[in-house]
């Protein structure tokens, strides 16, 4: 069970969330070509690590959050605001966590 | 191929033992004289320094390409590199169901291919798989679902495959576990495709390794690939924890994985790692002889023949490389279970674990080339890639030794997206999370 401290709402479980995915993408300018777009629309990053992602508080204040968690041990390291560009932690992977 | 010297280490050829023909004949004879005559398998291949082709990760899919590169296709300059050893991984984890119960055409197509590859496997392998055809039951709770269903089961009809429609009380008489008017969702029918049902998992690994060691491939276990090695923009090898190995053609097939080996490659996918989970309970006698799934949530079980209930749900719904599950679901899964089998309410669950594995931007597998000549991609398997093993490697191999897609699974290249021709099974779009 993931704890997930809302900005606005506290610290609450995950169930109370929707998973929203990559949160490190932006969309293309207008002009930015097919490839562009087929990599915005399609490609995420899915990283093994520390991973920037969107939740959605749909059974709270329905706020979109930015959160920073680790996709092998599930620590989260930050919650935020949808305006607000964390930087990902860059330590090295634990290499025995959940094999 | 010429440019990769054939050095193969005496201790690779010499350990290549015949594990001899199985038969009912030779189980009894072994009975006589104490069971000593069993060789292994099949043989633990040391790395040579080069291969026609290297397949990274010694799964289901992994091994079914190089037994039928090898079988179908003619090509034995072949090496399967695993991390760690045959089975483990998740051609071990998943809940052993086949089936081609689709409704998209080119997935009825490529299902029932698979479906069909599976009811010749053993005498193919000489290996009992325990391939059980007792059917797989999809139950539908309102009348939309009947519609729904309906629809397929007409489409997979009209493509030759067998669906038949069951009334409540029919379901009634093939699973009397089932409470039909269990107080939310109750059961209006069901949908019986009789060919489907189960296969044990862990025999599917082995009897394909055992094959393909036989035909002459390489299974080299304890080999992790740790970079891809490319001479622009085509590939020439992978490094390993065993060193480097060259190859003309590297095959990915580490499906849960596949975007951290294309990442070596400089490619990004358009996938996420998600981890799904699966159950067993305490073994009880026979009450369940058929595959069943529930249609107002997720939720899917069959009896295995040791006893035990085999059962999972959905995915935990978030990116993770965990090898375990959390709580809502399973908690989730258990409440279907109940809901659905009241009688089945005091059973303890034994064993619980998760799989790690890709899920596609529009819930359908890849088997494509990809942007670096040479190298090719068998994953994005979501939660169905076991039923598919045979299929996907058969079309894997294909794709490898003519250079050019199977029919069947032409359908499944990476350049459907940015073609718009996903193969979006429920029309979902791309969010992974949701398929």
């Amino acid at each position: 069970m993931l704890r997930i401290r809302c900005p606005w709402c506290g610290e609450r479980d995950e169930t109370e969330f929707r998973y929203r995915g990559d949160a490190s993408r932006s969309r293309p300018a207008g002009d930015a070509g097919l490839a562009a777009f087929t990599a915005y629309a399609y490609e995420r990053e899915n990283r093994r690590g520390w991973h920037l992602e969107w939740w959605l508080h749909v059974g709270g204040c329905r706020q979109l959050l930015k959160v920073v968690r680790h996709t092998l041990t599930h620590e989260i390291r930050s919650v935020g605001g949808a305006e607000e560009q964390p930087s990902l932690p860059q330590e090295s992977l634990p290499q025995e966590v959940g094999r | 191929m010429n440019s990769v010297p054939n050095s193969r280490p005496i201790a690779s050829s010499a350990d290549r033992v015949s594990s001899g023909r199985y038969s009912g004949w030779r189980l009894f004879l072994e009975g006589l004289t104490g069971q000593r005559g069993w060789s292994r398998a099949w043989a633990k291949a040391v790395p040579r320094s080069g291969y026609r082709v290297v397949i990274v990760g010694g799964g289901g899919h992994g091994l079914a390409t190089a037994f039928y590169l090898a079988a179908e296709y003619g090509i034995t300059d072949v090496a399967v590199l695993e991390k760690g050893p045959i089975g483990l991984g998740n051609v071990g984890r998943n809940t052993t169901i086949i089936r081609s119960n689709y409704f998209l055409p080119d997935n009825v197509r490529f299902y029932e291919f698979s479906l069909k590859l599976w009811e010749g496997l053993e005498r193919k392998l000489n290996f009992n798989a325990m391939v059980s055809q007792r059917g797989t039951l999809n139950l539908f709770h309102t009348e939309a679902q009947r519609d729904l269903f309906t629809r397929r089961a007409n489409m997979m009809r009209l493509l030759g495959v067998d669906a038949e429609p069951l009334s409540r009380e029919a379901v009634k008489a093939l699973v009397p576990l089932v409470d039909l008017d269990n107080g939310r969702y109750p059961v209006l029918g069901g949908f019986l495709q009789r060919r489907g049902g189960t296969v044990r998992h862990d025999a599917v690994a082995w009897g394909y390794a055992r094959a393909a060691s036989e035909a002459g491939v390489d299974i080299v276990e304890h080999c992790e690939v740790t970079g891809i090695r490319r001479d622009g923009h085509r590939v020439t090898g992978v490094e390993t924890t065993r060193g480097l190995i060259a190859a003309d053609t590297v095959c990915l097939a580490v499906a849960g994985h596949s975007s951290q080996l294309a990442e070596m490659a400089g490619l990004r996918l358009p996938i996420e790692s998600h981890v799904l989970q699966a159950f067993v309970s305490e073994a009880i006698k026979p009450v369940l002889d058929v595959v069943v799934t529930y249609g107002a949530g997720h939720f899917y079980v069959s009896q295995s023949d040791k006893g035990g209930l085999v059962f999972g749900g959905a995915i935990d719904g978030y990116n993770t490389y965990g090898q375990r599950g959390t709580l809502p679901v399973a908690q989730e899964v258990a409440a279907e279970a109940v809901t659905l089998m009241p009688g089945i309410a005091r059973l303890k669950v034994l064993r619980q674990w998760g799989g790690v594995m890709d899920m596609t931007m529009d819930g359908s597998p890849i088997i494509s080339r990809t942007a670096v000549d040479g190298l090719i991609l068998n994953g994005g398997w979501c939660y169905g890639g076991f039923k598919a093993i045979p299929a996907g490697g058969m079309t894997t191999a294909h794709l490898i030794a003519r250079n050019a897609p199977h029919p069947v699974a032409a359908h499944l290249g990476l350049d459907r997206f940015a073609a718009g021709r996903t193969v979006d099974e429920r029309g979902i779009g791309p969010f992974p999370y949701a398929h």
